[in-house]
């Protein structure tokens, strides 16, 4: 396994893709794959593309027809939030991006309790944002849409099935029997359904054992019903930190006077937690995804209204188009998840080795 | 006479069908340096564990300072205030650094504000000979390094009973002897402890009293000089000639 080290790119080429028979025929092979596919997918997308216009009058090249995504970009973004009040939305995702930064810069830790303060606070400022009312005009949820949908029901899904999913975990491991019981139910009733049954549950079900005149949002439903199942999820994957964190550590709390939920809060659950972050995003991940769900109870995210858009009787026909910048939003959040958990793994591990990554 | 630091009184403990102490009878004074030996599984570590609640005895009386070791969560509490227990297995917060281990009980049970818990971790650092390694994390650290943090973590919260259990069983021979030095130093301040070791030589040194065990009892109880001059029972004769054959 001798890597040669910053040789020449001759030698690199011979030592990694050339060392033997099989190698050479396997990359042989995958250049002519690769010859296969990218120069057409290029052709298409970029350089027989249309990229100016405003109408589809304007797609007349055989290529792919990027004004079918720019006309249609407000309404992927936005759904059908009215237009001047977008500034609210923007707003409030800004707001978001400047509390996700002490993850990335450490330097900022020493403004920690605020910090924990302005998250608690966040939901509340955001849903007052979103929906209005106190001074701003109310947009109802079900002009709500696009991206900006997919952000509400993952970002609060998470913001809740985190807290959730920790509880959870530690109930289950709890030695009250009630509290465990109760726990292991739930867990396993959530995480036993499909997210679709949840979805039809909470939209149709519910309302049906609801007492009369009382109604709750149909997005607050799926909201509800998404963080449950989130939770679920997220709380066998801490679990699974709890057990990995080793039974001296908890005496050692013990033996120092902690009370239980100190024992937790102090030294468990920092542990278990940085040691699961794989799993937690897995889940986020999973849950952002997900989220496309909810067109089938006629919330429109962003793939329900591009999907929405795509069969529009005056742009039919740029279905791939659609989905394709879908699939590549999708996966730009996803990839950027990944990274952040990375980043922060590797500032979290506090083993010796550290030092030499830093330096 | 003051009352004892600690007191055992008839007191069993089972693990399953598994009769892991039996009818243990033991009066600590203050300021008094116990060491507990006998081969493996005897109890001995049992025994103190018992004495902070990490292990529920049975049967019988616990009084540590004067509080009856109870399930109530409060006596518990107020006792483990006044014990400090060192691991065989260092047991240190590795996400913390030294310092912020030796700040966490202090802040966190005793309410200090951060800065005077810090000038009191930095001062037992200082008492273990490690006040250079503050900011580092345990994982940086020798095992030596490690125990002496422990015994430092557990000091800060000026505790009247000190608790090691096997506290060099887990060492390379070279870092034995730096954790040793600081129990010696420890115990000539005055401090009550209860060591359960193989370190026989430590015990010759620092002990007032050895306490044997075997099968779960304790089967003698003599002073140091006594016990190595002149053992009283049979498994404690053969105990000390394997131990101090090498």
């Amino acid at each position: 396994m001798a890597m040669p080290r910053q040789s020449t790119p001759l030698a690199w080429l011979r030592a990694n893709l050339f060392s033997s028979p099989l190698n050479t025929l396997l990359t042989l092979l995958g250049l002519w794959l690769l010859w296969l596919v990218v120069p057409p997918l290029l052709q298409w997308a970029w350089l027989a593309a249309d990229f100016v216009g405003t109408s589809r009058a304007d797609c007349r090249s055989g290529g792919a027809c990027w004004v079918f995504v720019r006309e249609h970009l407000p309404q992927f973004l936005y759904g059908f939030y009215p237009a001047g009040e977008r500034w609210r939305v923007n707003l409030g995702i800004g707001l978001l991006l400047v509390l996700a930064l002490p993850l990335l810069v450490p330097r900022l830790r020493q403004f920690r309790r605020g910090w924990v303060l302005a998250l608690l606070a966040y939901p509340f400022v955001a849903g007052w944002l979103f929906y209005g009312g106190l001074g701003l005009p109310v947009v109802p949820t079900a002009r709500w849409g696009g991206l900006f949908l997919t952000l509400v029901i993952a970002g609060s899904g998470m913001a809740a099935a985190l807290p959730l999913g920790i509880l959870l975990a530690l109930g289950r491991r709890s030695e009250l029997p009630v509290v465990r019981a109760v726990c292991t139910v739930f867990i396993e009733l959530w995480r036993g359904v499909p997210l679709i049954t949840v979805l039809f549950m909470a939209s149709v079900m519910l309302p049906l054992f609801m007492p009369a005149g009382v109604s709750l949002d149909k997005l607050l439903r799926a909201l509800i019903g998404v963080a449950m199942f989130a939770g679920a999820y997220m709380a066998e994957v801490i679990r699974g930190g709890l057990q990995g964190v080793p039974a001296g550590q908890v005496e050692a709390a013990r033996a120092l006077g902690l009370s239980y939920w100190q024992q937790m809060r102090l030294v468990v659950l920092p542990q278990a937690l940085t040691m699961v972050i794989p799993g937690i995003v897995n889940v986020f991940i999973a849950l952002f995804k997900d989220t496309s769900l909810v067109l089938i109870i006629g919330l429109f995210d962003l793939l329900g209204i591009v999907q929405a858009a795509v069969t529009s009787p005056d742009w039919l026909g740029f279905t791939r188009e659609g989905y394709l910048f879908a699939a590549a939003v999708f996966w730009v959040i996803c990839y950027g998840m990944s990274r952040i958990s990375r980043r922060l793994e590797r500032r979290l591990d506090t083993t010796a080795d550290r030092q030499q990554e830093m330096a | 006479m003051t009352e004892p630091a600690a007191v055992f009184e008839h007191v069993d403990k089972w693990f399953g069908q598994l009769h892991v102490l039996q009818d243990i009878n033991l009066s600590v004074g203050r300021g008094e340096r116990i060491v507990i030996c006998g081969p493996f599984g005897s109890g001995k570590s049992t025994l103190i564990r018992c004495l902070n609640g990490l292990e529920p005895h049975q049967r019988g009386r616990i009084v540590v300072n004067g509080i009856e070791l109870t399930d109530d969560r409060r006596a518990v509490d107020r006792i483990r205030r006044q014990v400090g227990m060192v691991f065989q297995q260092f047991n240190l917060f590795p996400h913390l650094t030294v310092l912020e281990n030796c700040t966490l009980a202090p802040m966190a049970v005793r309410k200090l504000p951060r800065a005077e818990a810090e000038q009191l971790a930095m001062d037992y650092l200082a008492r273990v000979r490690i006040p250079d390694k503050a900011h580092s994390y345990p994982g940086q650290l020798s095992g030596g390094q490690q125990q002496r943090v422990a015994i430092a973590r557990a000091l800060c919260m000026q505790p009247e009973i000190m608790l090691f259990d096997e506290p060099t069983s887990a060492l390379d021979p070279e870092m034995i002897k730096e954790v040793l030095d600081v129990m010696v130093e420890l115990a000539g301040s005055g401090m009550t402890m209860l060591c359960v070791t193989h370190e026989m030589g430590f015990a010759r040194e620092v002990a007032d009293r050895i306490v044997f065990m075997d099968g779960g009892r304790i089967v003698e109880d003599t002073a140091t000089a006594a016990f190595f001059e002149a053992p009283q029972t049979e498994r404690a004769r053969q105990f000390l000639g394997q131990i101090l054959a090498h």
